[in-house]
């Protein structure tokens, strides 16, 4: 915090709660930032005279003869390249032990796009990982959550992802991750030589959860100022948006708000909206994709933040552990990338849609033969080979750790239709099995 | 002009005290240094006004100066309106400078100065009254009709008309005499309050047409009708907003209006960019050419989402007024009803279900009230049918947006989980679904003498098989393949023929997304003689070789253009197998 000379100092504070207090001021700007005792604090109410202001690291100790300052503008960020690399809190400040870059600064709550002005977005963004490429094909410009439960890798699979992806700049934003995953997170961007590229925002699980606040709309604001203003590839990862989510709980209950379904505030959608929809094709070139986590409880994606994530997001990813092989995977049932018509079929091969849909529906047809054999019925033949074929399908494809080039991937599953199946069970356009079925055409 | 004064902020709720007469649902102007804020009152309490921002409320302060426009929200009607891209607030997205939306930026609805070709339908001595027609411009390949203004009571006298020549939207085109000898000039263009439904028409009819989209789990088993309502509650992954893009490329409707309400912005992205290319099957030009979209993203002002439902209603009985066929979709209903329930959590009103404002149904019962078929006064047809998605949270349909809207909506498109997690798109549930318009002598008539006698019996049997398909399926579970008779195996692969040849569409196939009505009646046909066919099978796995191979070649028809040689030499492969 810098204090200015001649700023107003406020010391008669009139309430206070966990997470707020109201006093009375003067020529206050909604949505400004505000130090109270030094901790950082916004307004999110004025009312007359009274302002209330959001103190981000709890109000324990603060009295009501607290001094109170005000910034006199909301919370912003100074863009510049120097961002490259380095490592910010919540609010922007260095904790790499480096200087405070110099830039120019912008409200991090930014502008909307024009809808018109937005591109397409129809280049793939290509992993390796066949769950994703293959069945869920992620595209530039795009939006997508992992639905994880708590006990899953997601952060390593995530950082995984951000790094055999091909981006100009990654920006992380981390919300309650673990200290562990954190040092895991840089680790990783070292080892594999991408340090300079990366911008950091960070909050652990030690850090107060109410800044956890600020953390989308400064990673959003650097990403793009990298993707407007420099043209550059930028992909954003947001983890754990769960967390994020229960810190607003917190402030719109401390602020008496009547809460909607699962104690979250009815505002919830909105507020996830603004986040994720700063992914963005530009037409100049320069493109925000943002790939998040959310943690599910047990599963359970009927939940407020999963299912309120579920309709602003372009599809979900679901990570599972395979039963039969033991291998984590990317669920190919429940995940769905709403992009992927964009570039499948027409930046990659022609028969990827129907072969995918093929294989997955094989993949089904297995697991149904699975519960058949688990409740004691025998299996026809068609049930045996679809199990076989199961085991090949994760084993030679699914499995997150392999890394396959997405040519390779097609001519894969072909080669394992063929060896199990038999054409008319497939359903597949005459034209691709004319051009691609390696075996015998009955 | 009233004026008026910020006393409190919560988000983008602001309580203004005003100094003269405010009414409710007035819009108002909050400055901030060079721009001017646009909001909406929705209550009055003790010469307080509280009214909603379309914007962020970042940087308002106490006492900042709010000038009331003494006018509700409210539409430009008028030449101009097709293909065109407007925010909730039918504001031009294209006319507007720059890449991002600059806060309280000037901006336009339709252009005054655009000129047109102006051909007189009435004569000097007329007798009018609101809404007939006064004269036609081309706009794209719509006659686009005149009115006398809406606002106008009772008759007036054409005095004034413009002879045919081109004039500019702002042009006086005529002139109209009250009764007490008031003149009345009248524009090309014209406002309404996008609250109040637009009425000047004779009257109102039971839908009686089948309403042609091109998707067989609609017209074959639920159709909707020309001036029906449905809606299309699904959980998020169903294929809600596939479904209705797939029904906006492939109707029969002279204009579709697109409302884009608190949704993805890409969706609209993709829309802009394929619609000027996709070819429009009713007209045979660009879709775009008669498509209005109406665009309130998710990250555009939540208070701008109930607006843009109404924009885009309004705007549909307009279009209705000239005699046209107007298709409306709305996705989702469900953020608009959202907006409703944060401004009222806001207001600390007390909460109904789900604290959603308890008169939540009212509001949706009263919009969907404004679609339906109607005659004007000079006997032309025109009618807006109305589709809306509906987003339950947690993808239960006992919520209040859901339950609201059954009570008022006729045709119901339920989503299911299951046959989405299958890949079975699209994901309508064929039985769980219903359309009341089957149920309606006039509609069961009219859909006859298109598609044969004895149709409304073939759909009934369709439905049958289905059902007894699930309950075959549950048998064989639960028994096992050995356990039941052969015929439960037939029961379930009839339904699974029904199902993958019929029911299931690929809306990313040039060829398969859209059928048109006489290829249904083809496919219903020939599906049910199928389902006669007993032939003799000695074990299962006979029964569903046998229909797994069919299924093949009804899906390989399906890729057929119609009436093709390709087509006709499936349908002959068809009819082999059973012969």
């Amino acid at each position: 915090m810098e204090i200015q000379a001649f700023q107003a100092i406020y010391t008669e504070i009139t309430a206070l709660t966990k997470a707020t207090c109201t006093l009375k001021a003067k020529g206050i700007t909604y949505d400004e930032l505000a130090w109270v005792d030094g901790r950082n604090a916004q307004v999110i109410k004025i009312e007359g005279e009274m302002v209330t202001l959001q103190v981000f690291s709890g109000t324990e100790g603060i009295g009501t003869a607290a001094k109170v300052i005000f910034a006199g503008k909301p919370p912003s960020l100074a863009l510049s390249p120097a961002l490259g690399g380095r490592y910010f809190n919540a609010f922007g400040q260095a904790i790499d032990g480096l200087s405070q870059p110099q830039g120019e600064e912008v409200n991090i709550k930014g502008l909307t796009v024009n809808p018109v002005r937005r591109q397409l977005p129809s280049e793939m963004l290509s992993t390796g990982i066949a769950g994703i490429d293959l069945n869920n094909t992620l595209v530039t410009g795009q939006k997508i959550p992992f639905f994880a439960d708590p006990d899953q890798p997601f952060n390593r699979i995530l950082a995984e992802v951000a790094l055999r992806a091909d981006s100009d700049r990654i920006v992380l934003g981390a919300m309650g991750i673990s200290h562990d995953d954190y040092i895991m997170f840089r680790n990783s961007f070292k080892e594999r030589g991408a340090s300079d590229k990366i911008v950091s925002f960070i909050n652990t699980s030690e850090d107060p959860p109410l800044e956890r606040l600020l953390i989308p709309d400064q990673a959003t604001a650097t990403a793009e100022y990298f993707a407007y203003e420099k043209k550059e590839k930028v992909l954003v990862l947001l983890s754990d948006m769960t967390l994020y989510a229960d810190a607003l709980a917190i402030v719109s209950n401390k602020m008496d708000q009547i809460p909607s379904k699962d104690a979250m505030p009815g505002s919830l959608y909105s507020d996830l909206a603004r986040i994720y929809e700063k992914a963005v094709q530009f037409p100049e070139g320069g493109s925000i994709t943002i790939i998040a986590v959310t943690t599910l409880n047990d599963g359970d994606i009927t939940h407020a933040i999963p299912d309120n994530t579920g309709y602003i997001t372009e599809g979900q990813l679901y990570l599972k552990r395979d039963t039969d092989t033991g291998l984590t995977i990317i669920d190919p049932f429940r995940s769905l990338s709403r992009l992927k018509q964009n570039v499948i079929g027409k930046k990659t091969r022609a028969d990827h849609p129907q072969l995918m849909n093929a294989l997955v529906r094989l993949y089904a047809d297995a697991s149904e033969a699975r519960s058949k054999q688990e409740n004691g019925f025998d299996l026809n033949d068609f049930d045996v080979r679809s199990l076989a074929f199961a085991k090949d399908y994760v084993r030679e494809l699914l499995d997150v750790r392999l890394n396959i080039d997405s040519e390779s991937m097609l001519n894969t599953g072909w080669k394992l239709l063929a060896k199990h199946f038999k054409v008319f069970e497939l359903g597949i356009k005459q034209e691709f099995i004319d051009k691609y079925w390696p075996g015998e055409k009955v | 002009m009233t004026k008026g004064k910020i006393k409190a902020i919560v988000s983008n709720l602001l309580e203004i005290e005003f100094y003269g007469e405010v009414m409710q649902n007035e819009i108002c102007f909050v400055t901030l240094g060079d721009k001017s804020l646009m909001a909406e009152v929705i209550k009055i309490r003790n010469q307080r006004a509280y009214a909603q921002l379309f914007e962020l409320s970042t940087s308002l302060k106490l006492n900042d100066e709010v000038l009331f426009s003494g006018e509700l929200l409210q539409v430009d009607l008028g030449p101009g309106i097709l293909s065109k891209n407007f925010d909730g607030l039918q504001n031009d997205l294209d006319a507007m400078k720059g890449t991002f939306i600059e806060t309280g930026q000037k901006n336009v609805s339709i252009d005054f100065d655009a000129v047109y070709t102006f051909t007189p339908l009435q004569e000097v001595g007329a007798l009018v009254q609101a809404a007939d027609w006064l004269g036609e411009v081309p706009e794209n390949w719509i006659a686009h009709k005149i009115m006398v203004p809406f606002k106008l009571k009772g008759t007036y006298e054409l005095v004034k008309i413009a002879p045919k020549g081109d004039y500019k939207v702002s042009d006086e085109i005529a002139q109209l005499k009250g009764k007490d000898g008031e003149i009345v000039s009248v524009t090309m263009a014209q406002k309404w309050p996008v609250k109040w439904a637009l009425k000047s028409y004779r009257e109102k009819f039971r839908p009686s047409k089948i309403f042609q989209t091109g998707l067989r789990v609609m017209d074959t088993l639920n159709p909707m009708a020309e001036g029906g309502t449905g809606y299309i509650p699904g959980a998020f992954g169903t294929g809600k907003t596939v479904l209705q893009q797939a029904i906006a490329k492939n109707n029969q409707a002279d204009m579709v209006i697109l409302v884009a309400c608190g949704e993805r912005a890409n969706e609209v992205v993709e829309i802009f960019h394929t619609f000027p290319q996709l070819e429009d099957l009713k007209t045979g030009r660009k879709l775009k050419e008669k498509t209005t979209i109406i665009c309130n993203t998710s990250n555009m002002p939540v208070a701008a989402r109930e607006a843009s439902v109404y924009v885009g209603m309004t705007i549909a009985e307009y279009y209705r007024n000239m005699g046209l066929k107007v298709l409306l979709l709305a996705d989702s209903t469900s953020r608009w009803a959202q907006a409703l329930r944060e401004m009222s959590n806001r207001m600390e009103e007390l909460p109904g279900t789900d604290a959603f404002p308890v008169e939540l149904p009212a509001v949706i019962a009263n919009f969907y009230g404004r679609a339906g078929e109607v005659a004007l006064h000079n006997d032309s047809r025109g009618s807006v049918t109305f589709l809306g998605t509906v987003s339950p949270a947690g993808g239960n349909f006992k919520e209040p947006v859901t339950e609201s809207t059954a009570k008022v909506a006729r045709c119901f498109y339920a989503l299911s989980q299951k046959r989405a997690d299958a890949k079975r798109y699209p994901a309508i549930d064929p039985i769980n679904s219903y359309s009341r318009y089957l149920d309606y002598e006039e509609f069961q008539s009219e859909t006859e003498s298109i598609l044969g006698a004895n149709w409304i019996e073939k759909v009934k049997k369709m439905k049958d098989l289905l059902q007894r398909g699930i309950e075959a399926r549950d048998q064989i579970s639960i028994l096992g393949d050995d356990s039941v008779p052969l015929d439960y195996h037939l029961d379930f692969w009839r339904s699974e023929l029904l199902d993958f040849a019929i029911i299931q569409q690929d809306s990313f196939d040039d060829i398969d997304m859209n059928s048109p009505l006489k290829r249904q009646q083809n496919m219903l046909n020939l599906a049910l003689n199928i389902c006669e066919y007993t032939g003799e099978f000695e074990d299962f796995n006979q029964v569903s070789t046998f229909y797994k191979k069919l299924i093949n070649t009804f899906k390989q028809w399906n890729y057929s253009a119609f009436e093709s040689d390709e087509y006709e030499k499936y349908a002959q492969e068809l009819n082999a197998t059973i012969a």
